[in-house]
């Protein structure tokens, strides 16, 4: 018997694995589902599967009966775009100045303690103070994840930039590269998969941001609904939205991982060679 | 004549911690110097003065009767041990990168005719140096012996007037080190570069130099060894000097390997 260290799933057994607690937690959910609402049928702390079905074909794929909207895809939307506004903000404020600070030691020197004390302002703590300066509106909720996620991607790819070699950088002031040149086609290329990284990692902030300011000021966002029909306890509507909100999270994690795989193969040590080997024979044949 | 480099009276100090105590030296254009010496004697720091990033705390480091700029810039290139290449570029980008730094200063990057010009001198050189067949792999995809092919061919890209080596091959297979040898005594030959060349191998530097620096320290303060800074100890024209000279460097080194002292002290 092989020590326990070395033992590795094949890969159906790792999928088996992997599957095999969410199937247990559903299989646990739903006989303690039954048993309560055998005892008590109007239960509405754990719905059976049955009503989350009905409450989303409600929500989806019927219009609401007062302003006519499908409430789950116009939540889906907003939210969506509260998130993908905010981190791609966030993303954009995190490479600019997060190349600036790694690579200029003038910026460095004036901008690393400011975005450091930032960073350790709770941004829920702030919040009111987004609404009083930018409203109630769309840019408030924005502005709270650009807040909340932009200071851990300056700093963190303040720290991706410093890493990069000095003998790269050496390497092309010798190629005869000024510092715009050095920046475009050494260090933003370089740290551009780490960004991607970067984003990544912070998403879970960013989904807990937007949950938080839809919570406190919105009039749609799957946040807001979620807080909304709390009131009336129901977990019909809620259970399915947090599942929906994880499938979301999951599937844009996903994506940012394939782009940065398919954007930067080097990163990845995925070769050219396929693409080298035919190329080369075009060459030769070329050349012969 | 004025001497292409010349080095007056350098020291190079770190605090407390001297490194090199009064470096003279002429070097013409053209010439081979292969520099060897115990590490930590400060032989990267001297190439790395010639480079310009870094700069002497006394004395005066000469290129061409002018003080050397003090950071890196096209007439000087160099090859590291290792990490000299850009990860995130074909071999044929990471040639052509030069001709484009030159060629496009905003973008940095070439497109059509003017881009097709710069591969095909990339190409050139690439096939020159024994690459031709794998313009398009990433750094990642190259053995360690193809990966230094690249960084000559990278930094001849920009015809430097001064080639500058830091223990190119050090890292390398001793039968791919030969062809390294003969390749870049090659390009030495076509282009007429000069080159400083540190090693640690003592036939390696015998074998590729015009002329053979030693550097080494001349006084030792057993108690305090960052007391006292290296010199050039032997300054050797090489093909021209008696076997000798060479037997006694030798076994100078293996006397200090004797008495412990593998390292500078
Ligand atoms: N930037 C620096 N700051 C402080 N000490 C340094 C620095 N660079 C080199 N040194 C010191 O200089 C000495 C010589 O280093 P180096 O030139 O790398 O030697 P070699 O290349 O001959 O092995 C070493 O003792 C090293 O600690
Ligand atoms: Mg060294």
């Amino acid at each position: 018997m092989k020590r326990m260290v070395n033992l590795q799933p094949s890969r159906a057994a790792r999928i088996g694995l992997g599957l095999l607690p969410l199937v247990l937690l559903v299989l646990a959910y739903w006989l303690a589902s039954d048993a309560r609402l055998a005892e008590n049928p109007n239960d509405k702390l754990m719905p059976a599967f049955g009503s989350f079905i009905d409450a989303i074909e409600r929500l989806a794929f019927e219009p609401n009966k007062r302003s006519g909207e499908y409430l789950f895809w116009n939540d889906t939307a907003a939210s969506l775009k509260r998130i993908g506004l905010g981190v791609g903000l966030s993303a954009l404020i995190g490479l600019v100045f997060g190349i600036a600070c790694g690579l200029l030691p003038l910026v460095r020197a004036g901008l690393s303690p400011l975005v450091t004390i930032i960073s350790l302002i709770p941004p829920m703590a702030i919040l009111p103070i987004l609404f009083i300066v930018f409203g109630l509106g769309e840019l408030s909720k924005v502005m709270l994840i650009v807040i909340g996620i932009s200071p851990f991607i300056i700093r963190d790819l303040q720290g991706r930039v410093m890493e990069i070699s000095q003998e790269i950088l050496i390497k092309a002031q010798t190629l005869g590269a000024n510092t715009w040149q050095i920046v475009v086609r050494v260090v933003l290329p370089q740290v551009l998969p780490r960004l991607l990284d970067a984003v990544r990692l912070s998403l879970g902030s960013a989904w807990l941001f937007l949950i938080a300011a839809e919570a406190i000021a919105a009039t749609e966002g799957l946040g807001y609904r979620i807080f909304l029909v709390r009131r009336y306890m129901s977990m019909d509507i809620i259970l399915p939205y947090v599942a929906w909100i994880a499938l979301l999270a999951f599937a844009m994690d996903w994506s940012l991982k394939t782009l940065s795989r398919w954007l930067f193969p080097w990163y990845f040590g995925i070769g050219a060679s396929d693409k080298a080997s035919t190329e080369s024979t075009k060459v030769a044949e070329r050349t012969a | 004549m004025t001497p292409l480099i010349e080095a007056r009276r350098v020291w190079r100090e770190y605090g407390g911690n001297i490194v090199l105590e009064n470096v003279n030296a002429r070097v013409n254009a053209g010439e081979f110097i292969t520099i060897v010496g115990a590490s930590g004697c400060g032989k990267t720091t001297f190439l790395r003065m010639l480079l310009g990033s870094d700069s002497p705390s006394r004395g005066e480091l000469l290129l061409q009767g002018d003080t050397i700029p003090d950071e890196p810039g096209p007439d000087r290139g160099i090859v590291f041990q290792r990490y000299s290449v850009f990860s995130h570029l074909s071999v044929l980008q990471n040639v052509s990168l030069g001709l484009e730094f030159e060629r496009s200063p905003l973008l940095a990057r070439l497109f059509g005719t003017s881009r097709r010009n710069a591969e095909s001198t990339a190409r050139e050189l690439l096939t020159t140096v024994g690459l031709g067949h794998a313009l398009h792999r990433y750094p990642f995809e190259l053995s360690g012996g193809m990966q230094q092919r690249l960084a000559i061919a990278q930094s001849l890209i920009k015809r430097p007037e001064i080639l500058l080596l830091d223990e190119p091959f050090g890292a390398l297979d001793p039968g791919i080190r030969k062809d390294m040898h003969e390749l870049i005594l090659g390009l030495w030959r076509e282009t007429g570069v000069t080159v400083f060349m540190t090693t640690h191998d003592l036939e390696e530097g015998f074998y590729l130099g015009t002329r053979l620096w030693v550097f080494d320290k001349i006084r030792h303060d057993p108690d305090n060894p960052n007391r006292y800074g290296a010199h050039i100890s032997y300054d050797i024209p090489l093909g021209k000097c008696q076997p000798e000279v060479l037997d006694e460097i030798a076994a100078n080194r293996v006397k200090a390997t004797h008495a412990g002292r593998s390292d500078c002290r």
